[in-house]
């Protein structure tokens, strides 16, 4: 078993906005090719041109259609990126037998140390978010990293010190901050936007936020009402004649 | 316990070049990190005016197109049956001999033997210059099974388009109508858009059978029946005219609703703009009573009446004519209701809501501007409501109409290039249509006398023989399809092969899977390609096929030319052809190659360049016969004018590279493209970036690069007389008639005002609408042989409602037949509650061929996926004389693949019957 650090006062993590998510896909692949070559890689391809190709991907993208769960509000398809959720109190990392898995002191990353993992897969049972990965090809666990390889790069320019799916992210639905700082953007992001843990019941006490679909105006919320078609008496003249006397200017 | 290493400031690579994404049509800019000459990670550019630094699954993922197996590695040249995949490798000296050879054989004889067709290539400007030196009429790339209806009726109503070519206003519009968006294109810009828009608040509504992408973040899906936009669009048109929500201020202004146009049934004037002698269209001014010049400013332009011109002539504005129209019981909300699958309430609903937004909540932007006539404007007046739409409107029978009424919907709202509405992206707006015309004679030197795509102005501009008949192989210009200015690729396999109009030599294809996905009716396009005369030669004598990739296509070709990645070439994303410009500045760009081909392979235009100079091509060589060109397209790029000043590059011409769109060319211009991230851009002046259409200073900067040919202001035309030159042209006036056979299809398919009319007519025997959708991370065929994307859909279903389901028997998970009346396809159900109801779906090209794209045999794309091409007949149901048109819009030939109708059986039904 390995023991979890006290709490951490950073906590890095990410907040997706479900209400602009498409479904693209993008951060998925931005992830997938910046890790494939980065610290944590590769990301093994089992049978890539095959019958049944799978991968080694931190960020999978689901589509579900959602049935209402508002008065007055319609089914909605909502897109819905799943990666670690980096939390505070994860049993991932407490069951691992070799010290494999860890949660950063510094700013509460989970991260798995390959050299330790012994490829038990305990850890996988114990998220019930589904976000660690198995590498059959390498025998080891692996998993979202927050781009660690990445944020504090110091080869790197500082725009470019953010995980690549929040980089790549066309519709900017992926934000990358400091949740443990009420002040930093994503914690005021979460704040109005009431942001929402993942399964909280769990008690994992998930660092990243999903902030939920606004709700839809499709006509049943405060939209301007149609004025009744009647003004127009179709039967007696031609409605054009109430433009005859219309004087326009150029 | 922590790492005991972590190397968390590794350097991506050891080098990093900048260049433009092909991995879809979008053209974003993109930052390629190498590692030891390979790939390490294509990141999007921050600086580029595009994607601002983000970056599909696609274009991530370019990696793996990079280095994918199904890259092609040498020329080949056929050796067994067309068909059956047999080649053998030869070298390029011999693949280009062979080629120089025929193609050399039949510019002798007759130019028009070749068939030169591109696909979703972006250097139009230099293959249809190459086909203009040739001298072959028969050329175009894909847009006629594409979009061509979005260009054409934007061309033809006010000089520009949906599709890449214009925008809604991101930074101000609150409400948008998006019609059938297809969400790979554009992509990236319309993505960050999006977002910009929910974030602000704005309201978005997604008009589409399938709420997936786009439409799933939309405030409001509205599932309309495939085909039926028209209905609610005109329907939207008639509620703005009843409740008076027209800015009929901005129609006088800007668009021809004020326009006379002449009441003369029977004559050969009927349906014309009134004109004084001239030529200056007329307007009733009712202050004098008189008819008078409509752009004349001191006017109070009538908009309805009859009014006697002094001809003794009948006229009426053309908005009288439009309001007629739409006033009509035919366009009201419960007629429609039932046909389009929205409410009578819901339409209702959304023109209150338009006209709420468009005239409740204008913008005012306190910028000053000054009009075509030398007006001072204190601010721009805004209409926040924009419109956007693409493929779900376009490959419908009746997209040219439905889009060119989408255009006028905005026109009655004041919307076209306002602060908040629809604005165009330079070159455009241009004139309506565009000046150019299709080349149909040759010079003395055998070139074409134009480039072989245009915009048909008159019957006279038409490529017809003396008898009326097509000339070109795709019957482009035509009588049958006269406004086809993007060609009609998808007519020319079927066309070549039936020897109608005329037999061809030698196919010439590049980058279009006219094979698999590109065709309608794929399995017979397959047998065509295959069939042979009795003497046992085949139909289509040869065909010459150039590609990256082994596609399916690549298996009927005689000879074969690879192609190299995007990442192993120069390309040029030209003001010419399809630039990356935005709604506030004119931007082109290039790719330079980031790494070496590792394989014998060359770029395209590399070799039609080298072609043409073997086959001593007008242009291609100088009077000594020696090559203008021996670098190739790079050279080609800076150095070629097409006409003086202006080449195929904007951005640092000159010798001093100081001039911006027009100079003699600069030879260190390359260098500046890489030393600026691979574009340029130059911002339209403040005072020019909205009202682009009659805005001085906007109109005098796109003159100075050459966008436009005079500063006159362009006017929109909610009346389209052009339209009505066809029409009377079938009614027998005019020295350019159509043949008998064609007056009664002409005549009722060009009419000045845009109308609804089915796609297809009903059969009850197939009651459910097919179409497909295009998934963000594929684009086209291109995907599934790409590691990564395919992991994200190896395979298809056939999506649709439950509702419809249980309506047909079927269950979740079924295996099913989707029967057209044309051919059926196998597929497996699943149910999908974002569905409208009668629809089903499938996303688009997963599906494929087993032996293309270098897939094991045993591949999900071969064994359980699904194309639904093969049930979508290329050509309509016969005519009373037996004759089938093509299966397209009758105006512009632009495909008309969404109009496919089918049953859903369960298969074991269907087996146990049989």
């Amino acid at each position: 078993m390995t023991s979890l650090a006290p709490s951490t006062a950073k906590k890095l993590g990410l907040v997706i906005d479900l209400d602009i998510c498409v479904g693209c896909h993008a951060c998925a692949v931005a992830c997938k090719e910046w890790n494939d070559g980065g610290e944590f890689g590769p990301l093994p391809d089992a049978d890539p041109y095959g019958a049944e190709p799978l991968g080694v991907w931190f960020n999978r993208v689901h589509s579900y259609e959602v049935e209402p769960t508002q008065k007055n509000q319609p089914a909605m398809t909502v897109h819905f990126p799943r990666s670690c959720l980096h939390c505070e109190t994860p049993d991932c990392v407490t069951v691992c037998p070799t010290g494999a898995s860890y949660k950063r002191a510094e700013d509460g990353i989970v991260l798995v140390d390959e050299d330790k993992c012994i490829g038990c897969k305990l850890c996988s049972w114990a998220c019930p978010y589904g976000a660690r990965e198995y590498s059959e090809v390498r025998g080891v666990m692996q998993k979202c990293t927050l781009c660690v390889d990445r944020i504090y790069n110091e080869s790197f320019e500082e725009v470019d010190r953010q995980p690549a799916c929040v980089m790549a992210c066309p519709t900017r639905a992926r934000h990358f901050g400091d949740l443990g700082d009420p002040d930093s953007t994503v914690s005021k992001l979460v704040a109005e936007r009431g942001g929402y843990d993942l399964m909280p019941e769990m008690g994992y006490k998930p660092v990243n936020k999903y902030l939920p679909p606004r709700p839809r105006r499709d006509g049943c919320g405060s939209t301007p009402k149609p004025t009744s078609d009647e003004k127009t008496d179709f039967s007696t003249a031609s409605p054009l004649l109430r433009w005859i006397d219309k004087v326009l200017s150029r | 316990m922590p790492h005991t290493q972590l190397k968390l400031n590794e350097p991506v690579g050891d080098e990093v070049k900048t260049t433009t994404c092909y991995m879809c049509a979008c053209r974003c800019g993109i930052k390629v990190h190498l590692k030891n000459g390979r790939v390490r990670y294509i990141q999007g550019n921050p600086a580029h005016p595009v994607n601002k630094g983000v970056l599909c699954a696609k274009g991530s993922a370019g990696i793996m197109q990079h280095y994918s197996p199904a890259r092609l590695r040498k020329p080949l040249l056929r050796v067994g049956e067309r068909g059956t995949g047999q080649f053998r490798e030869i070298e390029w000296d011999e693949a280009l001999a062979l080629a120089t050879k025929w193609l050399g054989d039949i510019r002798a004889r007759n130019p028009d033997e070749l068939a030169f067709f591109t696909g979703r290539d972006q250097s139009q400007a230099l293959t249809s210059w190459w086909a203009q030196q040739f001298g072959t009429i028969n050329y175009a790339a894909h847009g006629g099974f594409c979009s061509v209806n979005m260009a054409a009726a934007g061309m033809y109503t006010l000089g520009g388009s949906f599709w890449e070519f214009g925008e809604p206003d991101w930074e101000h519009t609150k409400f948008l109508l998006m019609f059938g968006v297809a969400e790979d294109h554009d992509s990236n810009p319309i993505k960050l858009g999006l977002g910009k828009l929910k974030s602000r608040g704005a309201k978005i509504v997604a008009i589409n059978p399938v709420r997936t992408g786009y439409a799933a973040i939309a405030d409001e899906w509205i599932g309309i029946r495939p085909g039926t936009d028209g209905l609610f669009v005109g329907a939207l048109i008639r509620q703005l005219l009843i409740h008076d929500r027209i800015d009929f201020d901005y129609l006088v202004k800007y668009t021809n609703a004020h326009h006379l146009v002449v009441r003369n049934p029977g004559g050969a004037d009927d349906g014309l703009i009134a004109r004084d002698a001239q030529g200056n269209a007329l307007c009733w001014d009712k202050r004098g009573n008189i008819a008078r010049p409509a752009d004349s400013l001191d006017t109070a332009p009538a908009i309805v009446g009859e009014f006697t011109l002094p001809d003794g002539h009948q006229a009426m504005p053309a908005f009288a004519l439009l309001a007629e129209r739409f006033l009509s019981d035919d366009y009201a909300p419960e007629h429609v209701a039932p046909q389009c699958g929205v409410d009578a309430a819901t339409i209702r609903r959304i023109a209150a809501e338009l006209a709420d937004v468009a005239f409740n909540q204008e913008i005012r932007l306190p910028q000053r501007w000054i009009d075509t006539h030398g007006r001072v404007h204190e601010e721009m007046i805004g209409r926040p409501v924009s419109m956007h739409a693409m493929r779900g409107i376009a490959a419908h029978a009746n997209g040219f109409h439905t889009c060119r009424m989408i255009h006028v919907l905005q026109m009655l709202l004041g919307a076209i290039d306002t602060p908040g509405s629809f604005r165009y992206q330079p070159p455009y707006p241009k004139s309506v249509p565009p000046a150019t015309r299709p080349g149909k004679s040759r010079k003395e030197n055998g070139a074409l006398n134009a480039g072989p795509l245009g915009y048909v102005h008159a019957p006279e501009d038409l490529v017809v023989d003396a008898h009326g008949s097509p000339r070109r192989i795709d019957k482009a210009f035509s009588w049958e399809f006269p406004l086809a200015a993007h060609g009609m690729l998808q007519s020319v396999i079927r066309n070549a092969w039936a020897g109608d109009p005329h037999k061809i030599d030698t196919l010439f294809l590049f980058m279009a899977n006219m094979g698999w996905n590109s065709a309608m009716n794929t399995h017979d396009t397959q047998r065509m390609l295959c069939d042979k005369d009795p003497d046992g030669t085949y139909r289509i004598p040869r065909f010459i096929y150039a590609d990256a990739y082994w596609s399916e296509t690549v298996n009927y070709a005689d000879l074969v030319l690879p192609d190299t990645t995007y990442l192993e070439r120069h390309d040029c994303i030209s003001l010419l052809d399809r630039p990356i410009s935005d709604a506030d500045a004119a931007a082109d760009a290039i790719r330079q190659p980031v790494c070496h081909p590792d394989r014998d392979v060359r770029p395209f235009q590399d070799v039609l360049l080298d072609l043409g100079t073997r086959l001593k091509l007008p242009g291609m060589v100088d009077a000594d016969g020696a090559a203008i060109y021996p670098r190739g397209y790079a050279q080609y790029m800076v150095e070629h004018e097409r006409a003086p000043g202006v080449g195929l590059l904007a951005g640092w011409r000159g010798p001093s590279g100081d001039k911006p769109g027009i100079g003699a060319p600069n030879p260190h211009q390359l260098d500046a493209y890489k030393a600026h991230d691979c574009h340029w851009e130059t911002k339209i002046p403040d005072a020019g970036r909205y009202y682009k259409m009659a805005n001085r200073d906007y109109l005098a900067w796109a003159k100075s690069l050459g966008f436009v040919g005079s500063t006159d202001a362009i006017v929109l035309e909610i009346y389209s007389e052009r339209l009505q030159k066809f029409r009377l042209a079938a009614q027998g006036h005019g020295a350019a008639q159509p043949p008998a056979r064609e007056r009664a299809r002409v005549e009722k398919f060009f009419d000045p005002l845009p109308f609804y009319h089915a796609a297809a007519p009903e059969d009850a025997a197939f009651p459910v609408s097919a179409i497909t959708q295009r998934p963000m991370f594929m684009y086209h065929a291109w995907g599934s042989q790409n590691a990564w994307l395919r992991q994200i859909a190896a395979r298809n279903f056939l999506y649709l409602h439950p509702d419809t389901a249980r309506a047909h028997g079927i269950n979740d998970g079924d295996d099913v037949f989707a029967e057209s009346a044309h051919g059926r396809i196998r597929a497996q159900a699943k149910f999908h509650e974002g569905t409208a109801p009668g629809v089903v779906w499938t996303w688009n090209a997963i599906g494929k061929q087993r032996g293309a794209w270098k897939l094991d045999a045993d591949a999900p794309e071969y064994t359980k996926g699904f194309l639904l091409n093969h049930a979508i007949d290329d050509l309509l149901p016969p005519r009373a004389d037996g004759y089938r048109y093509a299966n397209a819009d009758a105006v512009t030939g632009q495909a008309a693949w969404f109009d496919l109708k089918v049953r859903i059986v369960r298969t074991h039904a269907t087996e146990q019957a049989a």
